[in-house]
């Protein structure tokens, strides 16, 4: 219930969003193609204003909205704004690529707004309900995104298993969730948690409806064994999209982790510990070892996703403030070197044209000293070189599983991120000790080549200095 | 047994025959007709629930709207769905026990000595005069505002990806303007020979 403006001035970045998403949508009816330039900056905007008055305007304590169905707290500001970081340079990337397309829409930038709402009502859901349908709002965006491109079969048929299968993992999830309910009577995240706590690990039923939620979960994030979608949807997307699903969602991902498994659930620790235990280790070892396989580098970046994730995975199920304080570094990091991933393969990509090929990394070094080197930093901190981000971002989370007593996890995650090397550094071979295949001009515009540095030099830096976002992460969880 | 309870097991025992028809029948225009009589199977049981206002939306905006929306495109999809079933009998033996397995599961789970009246006691009757449409707005205009708008914006995003995967201009098809067509003018369509009469 609406008690008093005050408490309603709390949303206040999600209804300006949302306002000027319809403003977007309905003035770009009116532009033509030649001033489509209108809505990207426009969207730029009003992303950068929303980061502001989530920042500046709103207040440092922890507040409540509608009835504690929508909080207001240290992390969901720091995932917030990381999202909307993340989600301006996805936009960078995406226009150069849409524009050589001839896909330059505007829906293309609503849908995204709407899927940023949606990471947004996720990340401050402190309700079950209000959380999933944070969920269906950002996959319903995703969905239509990835049909983007209607011209492409391709990009048509990742469409469709994404939508089939992430709507079987939206059953799932609410299922578990009815079960919860069922059990507990509640909805809001204190009520159950209470309610949990009271009941205990004794009752079945709690557990059979964790059960579904973390099936639901896991396929949404992409851990293994629900991991089906990731390397084809990847694949089939045009990159722009690609680009989009592989780096935000993934810290909304991680929100709704948080909220549900250490937040609402906190009492069944021991449950959802064990469960995620098997999914950490899968993914692990299929993320790293199928990764090897693959010849085109889309797909290889969905393999590493799903090795990311299991690291991420893995901070939380250390049920430690350090292990999530861990887990929300890594998923950050994750976000912003999938972006630079991504993002050198647009660079490399013209119309007609994808780079999304192991072979067109051949010889970068010749063509490009400096991407080469940009690429270099993203691929050793995905691999988790120091003094490279990548490297802290593991480093925090193995050192937090080692806390908690769990030396022997740690140890397979080391060898498995061993394993992964390998395909990280192939590629740095394949830019800087092979003849290139391709000869082209690297024809970006000056602001994408400007973005893409700033996002390698991102990850250099808070490699260097690893210690500012780790402060904001210990922060957020206090 | 009291009537009530044999409407219960009626009705369900009908809606359970219609879902299995629903996946197993050939034809997919019946089996559209079967999820109708499965949502009208279900809404009766809602109103034994006394959830009226919920019951009649079922049918008002699922049986009316949804499903036949539903036919129309089962109908002018002209769907050869025999590829689909290939290997049906081949993974019926794998597909079998694990239903199997997981229904028996669900009732060890969620089984009476769970879930049962004496766990969950039926709530009380209301009297007549009772409103569940009135209860139902209430919640829904106050506890419920925030999901409420959410669920709008949902609506909102399928509209506008509907129409961003389904319209496109074709150049091949012949429009009709009627903006010019009411202001045509006589000049432009009408000439006036002037002939010798012969």
């Amino acid at each position: 219930m609406i008690n008093s403006f005050q408490e309603l001035s709390i949303l206040l970045p999600e209804i300006f969003l949302l306002g000027m998403a319809c403003l977007i949508l309905v003035l770009d009816l009116f532009l033509s193609q030649r001033l489509r330039a209108v809505t990207f900056w426009l969207t730029q905007l009003s992303l950068l204003v929303t980061l502001f008055l989530s920042l500046k305007l709103l207040p440092d304590a922890t507040a409540f909205a509608f009835g504690e169905s929508f909080i207001h707290d240290p992390m969901s500001v720091l995932l917030k704004a990381a999202i909307y970081i993340i989600i301006a340079a996805v936009f960078f990337y995406s226009r150069a690529y849409l524009h050589e397309r001839n896909m330059h829409k505007g829906e293309y930038y609503v849908l995204g707004l709407f899927a940023v709402l949606g990471m947004m009502i996720m990340v401050s859901a402190y309700s079950l309900l209000v959380l999933y349908l944070g969920l269906e709002l950002l996959s319903l965006s995703l969905y239509a995104m990835v049909a983007f491109n209607r011209d492409s079969a391709q990009a048509s048929e990742a469409a469709m298993k994404y939508f089939v299968l992430g709507a079987l993992a939206s059953g799932m999830l609410l299922y578990g969730i009815s079960m919860i309910y069922g059990v507990t009577g509640e909805l809001g995240i204190p009520a159950v948690s209470a309610a949990v706590a009271e009941t205990g690990r004794d009752n079945i039923v709690l557990v059979f409806g964790l059960c579904f939620v973390m099936v639901g979960l896991a396929f949404k994030l992409g851990a293994v064994p629900f991991h089906m979608w990731v390397p084809d949807v990847y694949q089939g997307a045009p990159t722009a999209v690609t680009l989009f699903i592989g780096t935000a969602p993934k810290i909304a991902g991680f929100a709704m982790m948080m909220r549900v498994l250490v937040d609402s659930l906190g009492a069944l620790q021991a449950d959802w510990q064990a469960m995620l235990v098997v999914l950490v280790i899968l993914s692990l070892a299929i993320g790293n070892i199928i990764a090897i396989a693959q010849t085109n580098l889309k797909r290889m970046l969905a393999y590493s996703t799903i090795a990311h994730v299991g690291f991420i995975l893995m901070g939380i199920l250390t049920g430690s403030a350090t292990g999530y304080s861990a887990a929300m570094f890594y998923s950050i990091v994750y976000a912003l070197m999938t972006l630079g991933g991504f993002g050198m393969i647009i660079l490399l990509s013209r119309n007609g044209f994808e780079a999304d090929r192991l072979d067109d990394f051949k010889g970068l070094n010749e063509r490009s000293p400096w991407f080469a080197f940009m690429m270099l930093i993203f691929m050793f901190s995905m691999a988790g070189v120091p003094p490279l981000v990548g490297f802290h971002a593991k480093l925090a989370v193995l050192s937090a599983v080692v806390e908690t007593g769990m030396v022997w996890l740690a140890v397979v995650a080391v060898l498995f991120s061993v394993i992964g090397a390998f395909y990280y550094l192939r590629i740095i071979k394949l830019m800087y000790f092979d003849p290139a295949e391709q000869r082209e001009q690297i024809n970006k515009s000056f602001d994408f080549k400007l973005v893409l540095s700033a996002n390698g030099l991102a990850v250099l830096g808070f490699g260097l200095y690893p210690g500012l976002l780790m402060a904001w992460c210990i922060a957020a969880l206090v | 047994m009291s009537f009530e309870l044999f409407v219960f097991y009626l009705f369900a025992a009908i809606m359970l025959f219609a879902a299995f028809r629903v996946i197993t029948v050939r034809n997919p225009v019946h089996a559209a007709l079967f999820l109708v009589l499965a949502f009208a199977s279900s809404s009766a049981l809602w109103l034994l629930l006394e959830a009226e206002f919920l019951a009649i939306t079922l049918i008002l905006v699922y049986v009316g709207a949804v499903l036949v929306l539903f036919l129309f495109v089962v109908m002018m999809l002209d769907i050869n769905l025999t590829p689909l079933r290939e290997g049906f009998i081949r993974y019926l033996p794998v597909a079998v026990l694990i239903a199997i397995v997981m229904v028996a599961q669900m009732v060890m789970v969620l089984g009476p000595q769970r879930f049962g009246l004496d766990q969950m006691p039926a709530p009380p009757r209301q009297p007549a005069t009772y409103s569940n449409t009135e209860e139902l707005g209430l919640l829904l205009y106050t506890e419920y505002l925030y999901p409420f708008e959410i669920a709008a914006l949902i609506l909102l995003v399928a509209i506008i990806a509907a129409i961003a995967l389904t319209m496109r201009k074709r150049p091949e098809t012949k429009y009709q303007n009627p903006g010019e067509q009411v202001t045509v003018k006589k000049q432009e369509r009408l000439r006036i020979v002037k002939m010798d009469s012969e």
